[in-house]
């Protein structure tokens, strides 16, 4: 780990610095962590009077339990549909605004407040659009035939949600992409040009490749935060329903250990997310050392 | 600009304004139905022009509420969102600066394991301990409490991170001349590092600012007193109706009040928020 070359000698003083963030850390994070780890490994009775050690059943049953693997597959529909979704409009939008010289700033600044609303808040905006009886995009998608009705039908909850959850995420996507445009060199494009080369061919065969460590980079990031920051999003809306059809992962570990107290059940889904967790914090920090992805 | 296309340059409008019309239409529309009366959501389409109620809606929710739907007034939940927020990033940015300045500026041993030890957190969000550390906060007596719903916030990799970055950055020159000059450790940090990091503080304050007003799943679990409900959650309690249609005028207003101080944030402090947000993830 770098270090600098000139340092401060001082026995206690590091330490009286560092007590603060690791006691929190500590008694907020790595205790809790390993509370989950032990309890993913307990079993308590229906009761809660007694608890014992059950190894790795509690895990093995979470496998095999249909309402979890559903949740599984849920998941990674959620958060592929809300990635893909969410990164082509911003790219589209990034892309169109990187040619602007001197409104550019203007539609920056009109794309990017979405980024502070609250995913729970955004939820409720288009829960209330979308609302069967009264909502307008419900009204409209009626006009054209179609009978929207996320209350009964899974696959119209599904959409919904990824359009929240993109909505709200395009904004950061956003300026990512605006930024990784800007620091393509116009040469580049240039001397395509020269070549022939349209703007789309361009775009395609100069810019995308060059943009390739942003979009990995966002790939990751947009990936963690439709699993694990659409909770609210879920929990205002839908809450897991119609019939299990959005319960993603998160809301699963809430609704098994809060409402459900299944506490052992609730752990075990804990540790999982864990892993998966640090499987992208691998990925995203080995890919960060390298920033070249070709 | 490579070539002239005027076609392109006016596809390219049209694009980016129809991208700004989709983004903001739904916050349009939440603020419309906010200034309508109650009745104009019985039936039929919602309303698309702006209504007369606005400041009755606005003046009922912030100092009564709905008291039928267990929500508190917007002021109170207000206030509450505002103190969190504010408790977060503060917190976040004094235990991150010290424990940043530690590691970069000492060396000691067991540097390397505190370094990982705080690198984890990264990797535990609140959503996948829910249980475990709503068990420590119950016992430690956290429940309905403003410490309750900050300190478990604020320990936080990224803030560290950031500020052990910069640091890094800072000329060992400046360490030099500055114990030449028979200057201690603290001396060194509030009188040279400190005022080096300013820009840093404040783009990292305007993220963290974000972060703890849009807090959900937090508050929603340790508060069951009204009077520590955040707005942000406090939105949930009105929507769950049991029996009706909620009242969307007030929950539009209430919607809109939740928004108004991030999104204004955003708006103000554009460039800082541009800066934190590209060094937060680095």
């Amino acid at each position: 780990m770098q270090t600098k070359r000139v340092v401060f000698s001082n026995r206690g003083l590091p330490y009286a610095l560092l007590a603060p963030q690791l006691a929190i850390t500590f008694v907020f994070f790595l205790w809790p962590a390993g509370q989950a780890i032990w309890q993913s490994f307990l079993r308590e009775d229906a009761f809660g009077l007694k608890t014992s050690f059950v190894g790795v059943e509690n895990y093995l049953r979470l496998l095999r339990e249909p309402d979890y693997l559903n949740s599984l597959s849920v998941t990674g529909v959620f958060a592929v549909s809300t990635t893909v979704l969410s990164m082509g409009l911003a790219l589209l939008l990034a892309a169109a605004a990187d040619r602007m010289i001197r409104s550019r700033d203007a539609y920056t600044t009109l794309l990017v407040w979405p980024y502070a609303v609250a995913p729970a808040v955004a939820g409720v905006l288009w829960w209330f659009m979308f609302n069967p009886t009264i909502g307008i995009m419900s009204y409209l998608l009626e006009q054209l035939g179609y009978d929207w009705n996320h209350r009964l039908s899974g696959t119209d909850a599904m959409i919904m949600v990824v359009i929240v959850a993109a909505w709200k995420q395009i904004s950061y996507n956003f300026l990512f992409f605006l930024a990784g445009l800007q620091s393509i060199p116009h040469s580049l494009s240039e001397a395509a040009a020269i070549d022939g080369a349209g703007p789309v061919k361009r775009f395609f065969t100069v810019v995308l490749p060059l943009l390739s460590p942003t979009t990995f980079f966002l790939m990751v990031v947009n990936i963690v935060y439709a699993m694990f920051d659409t909770f609210g999003i879920i929990h205002a809306t839908t809450e897991g329903g119609p019939s299990q059809a959005t319960n993603i992962l998160v809301y699963k570990v809430f609704e098994d250990g809060f409402i459900g107290l299944n506490l052992g059940s609730s752990a075990a889904q804990s540790v999982i997310l864990m892993v998966i967790v640090i499987g992208l914090t691998v990925i995203q920090f080995r890919f960060v050392e390298r920033r070249v992805a070709y | 600009m490579v070539e002239n296309r005027p076609w392109l340059t006016f596809f390219s409008h049209a694009i980016l304004i129809l991208g700004v019309l989709a983004v903001a239409f739904p916050v349009y529309l939440a603020f419309i139905a906010s200034t309508h009366p109650q009745n104009a959501f019985i039936s039929g389409l919602v309303p698309l022009l702006p209504g007369d109620r606005m400041i009755e809606n606005y003046g009922t929710m912030l100092d009564a509420g709905i008291s039928t739907s267990g929500a508190p007034p917007l002021g109170v939940m207000m206030w509450n969102s505002l103190v969190m927020a504010l408790s977060i990033a503060i917190g976040k940015i004094i235990i991150s600066i010290l424990s940043a300045f530690a590691i970069v500026y000492f060396r000691f041993p067991f540097r390397l394991l505190a370094f990982w030890a705080i690198f984890i957190t990264l990797m535990l969000p609140v959503e996948v301990r829910i249980l475990p550390t709503f068990k420590v906060v119950a016992d430690l007596g956290l429940l309905n409490s403003y410490a309750g719903l900050s300190i478990p916030l604020i320990a936080s990799a990224t803030a560290t991170f950031l500020f052990r970055q910069f640091f890094i950055t800072v000329p060992d020159e400046l360490t030099e001349a500055a114990r030449v000059d028979g200057a201690g450790p603290m001396k060194f940090f509030r009188d040279i590092l400190l005022p080096l990091s300013r820009t840093n503080i404040a783009a990292l304050f305007v993220i963290l600012f974000i972060y703890g007003w849009n807090q959900y799943l937090w508050p929603l679990l340790i508060t069951t007193d009204e009077s520590y409900y955040t707005i942000v959650m406090g939105i949930k309690r009105m929507v769950q109706v049991a029996d009706s249609q909620p009242n969307w005028n007030f929950v539009m207003a209430t919607v809109t009040l939740a928004m108004l101080p991030p999104v204004l944030v955003v708006i103000l402090m554009q460039r800082l928020f541009v800066k934190g947000l590209v060094e937060t993830e680095k």
